[in-house]
């Protein structure tokens, strides 16, 4: 099977309900939305991920009552560095959505969804742990896979594969 | 509901004590440390400390050609080493858009479910073991070690098996392998109704796991698990039925779901598991097809041993994919297999070069540890064995 090429355009994507009940709750939130692979994805503004979050899981039609990961990947040296990722799995509907904020170094923080779901405190601290993003309003936000006296966050792209010597 | 973690565990009042449990504990299967602080036998709060056998392997990949990662795959979850390397090439398959062929799909679908029949049996023995029954250990690991057989003539390995390749598998099955299949599938139903003769209505087992650690519906949804142990809660998902990848939509099973959410629930439905698992690996035996094991693709799959002793374009095409790799069109997906703990995923990126530019694993044992808390506070620290057991966690898969 070829490879369809990706949808970016949001205009062509206002038929995905996810992107039409996210647009149509604050046209401002959504900076971006990709369809591709089969896969949706929607880039979300910074300050309205949890608010985005809470809409997806209460909202009655869309019913995305679990959060299956958080991660993040870092794109150094291009700028915003960082793209946390959440996957979105709604289990009546059984359909995923993957949700996207972008974050510069320079300011590598953003709320906690643990208000949403509390299944994003392991997600959470180990991408605190491996990227260094800051997840406010986490209640414990301290390293998970690497000893607490650790320096630096290993996943990042500027840390050496081999570690610092 | 309640976040049951809370920051630093201090010795408050008189009454409470704090107990490291681990990391070298035997039932934590693994180098699991609990820190459990108890009011004489109860449980006031418990806290997982994870990642003793945190080896990086997220970090490794990136390093790595797309082809050499599948090795590593196998490492995470060593008790499903062909599940894990069935999420990592399908990951890949969804991002390159490759087609695979019939007969490499239902051999996936077999080694698969006897990879589940595998790892069920280590749990089920492991999981007896703890709670004190011996002997189901010695019959469980009796029949694991038959599965090993398998594996040791398909991949000739029994552990770190790596079997599945991107665009096929490694290698087609052994002459007699389909018969030996057979044989083991046709004995095995009577090894499970051995072991649940000992079991299921043993009134020892009964006490000990009836009602124990409980979880609802909403909070084991809340908290992120998957697999055996949402599906005791009542929770009617399996990605093999609601997502089927690989060619799970040919197969007929029942996915069974249990109410009470507790201990004894997952027991049985593991259990049940098990039967399921064994009749899909008899329809695939019954329909296995002929033909090719790789799919048509000779810039990303292997040319065949043969091949590349009498055609130059073989021999090219090797030396390339071993020297350079094979490029990737840039990209991201997110696959998702039901493993036998519940749902394992893979998410990586790709930036168009021959190594990926990000591998995430989502272990379905990382998230699922996250319910012990709920499952254990509050009651008997007797009980913390049994939880432990019941949720099947690998520190392999929790810590990668």
């Amino acid at each position: 099977m070829a490879l369809a090429p990706a949808i970016t355009d949001i205009e062509q994507l206002k038929d995905k309900p996810e992107v039409a009940a996210l647009l149509a709750w604050n046209t401002a939130a959504v900076t971006g939305a990709k369809f591709d692979r089969n896969e949706l994805t929607v880039w979300i503004k910074r300050d309205q991920i949890v608010p985005a979050c809470l809409f997806l899981r209460d909202h009655a039609e869309l019913k995305f009552n679990m959060l299956v990961d958080v991660t993040c990947v870092d794109f150094f040296p291009s700028e915003p560095r960082f793209e946390v990722v959440y996957h979105l799995l709604s289990i009546p509907r059984k359909t995923r959505l993957r949700l996207k904020v972008a974050l510069a170094d320079n300011d590598a923080k953003i709320g906690s969804v643990i208000s949403v779901w509390s299944s994003c405190n392991f997600f959470e601290r180990e991408v605190f742990d491996l990227f260094g993003v800051q997840f406010e309003g986490h209640p414990y936000l301290k390293r998970i896979m690497m000893p607490e006296d650790w320096k630096g966050h290993p996943l990042r792209k500027d840390y050496p594969v081999e570690g610092y010597r | 509901m309640a976040l049951t973690q809370t920051p630093a565990l201090e010795p408050g009042a008189d009454r409470t004590m704090i107990l490291n449990m681990g990391p070298q504990h035997p039932s934590t299967h693994g180098v699991l440390r609990l820190v459990v602080e108890i009011d004489g036998e109860t449980i006031v709060r418990i806290m997982p400390d994870i990642g003793y056998l945190h080896t990086g392997i997220e970090k490794t990949c990136e390093a790595k050609f797309y082809q050499q990662v599948v090795p590593l795959t196998d490492r995470i979850d060593y008790l499903c080493p062909m599940t894990n390397n069935l999420t990592y090439c399908l990951a890949v398959e969804k991002l390159l858009g490759l087609e695979i062929p019939p007969r490499a799909q239902w051999i996936r679908v077999m080694m698969n479910e006897i990879t589940r029949i595998n790892s069920h049996l280590v749990w089920l023995g492991t999981h007896a073991l703890d709670i004190g029954a011996m002997s189901v250990f010695l019959y469980c690991f009796r029949e694991r070690e038959d599965v090993l057989r398998l594996f040791e003539a398909v991949a000739g390995q029994r552990m770190m098996t790596s079997y599945f390749r991107i665009g096929g598998l490694a290698l087609d099955l052994p002459l007699d392998f389909l018969q030996r299949v057979k044989a083991f599938a046709d004995r095995f139903p009577s090894n499970v109704d051995e072991y649940e003769s000992l079991l299921t209505n043993n009134p020892i087992w009964i006490n000990r796991l009836k009602g124990v650690a409980k979880i609802s519906a909403e909070d084991a949804i809340a908290l992120g698990t998957t697999g055996p142990t949402l599906r005791a809660s009542g929770v009617d998902i399996d990605l093999r039925r609601d997502a089927p990848y690989t060619g799970y939509e040919n197969f007929k099973f029942k996915v069974p779901v249990g109410k009470e959410g507790d201990v004894y629930e997952r027991y049985l439905l593991r259990v049940q598991e098990l039967r399921e698992s064994i009749g899909i690996v008899k329809q695939a035996l019954e329909g296995m097809p002929a033909g090719r094991i790789k799919a048509d693709a000779p810039k990303v799959v292997l040319p065949d041993r043969e091949n590349m002793k009498t055609q130059m374009e073989s021999l090219i095409y090797h030396f390339k994919i071993i020297t350079e790799g094979f490029t990737v069109p840039a990209g991201e997906v997110y696959q998702a297999v039901e493993s036998p703990r519940g749902e394992m995923g893979y998410y990586i990126v790709s930036d168009g070069t021959a190594k990926p530019y990000r591998v995430h694993m989502r272990s379905p044992s990382f998230a699922n540890l996250q319910a012990l808390p709920a499952m254990c506070e509050g009651r008997l620290i007797a009980d913390v064995v049994a939880a432990i057991g019941s949720i099947d966690i690998v520190l392999g898969d929790v810590d990668r």
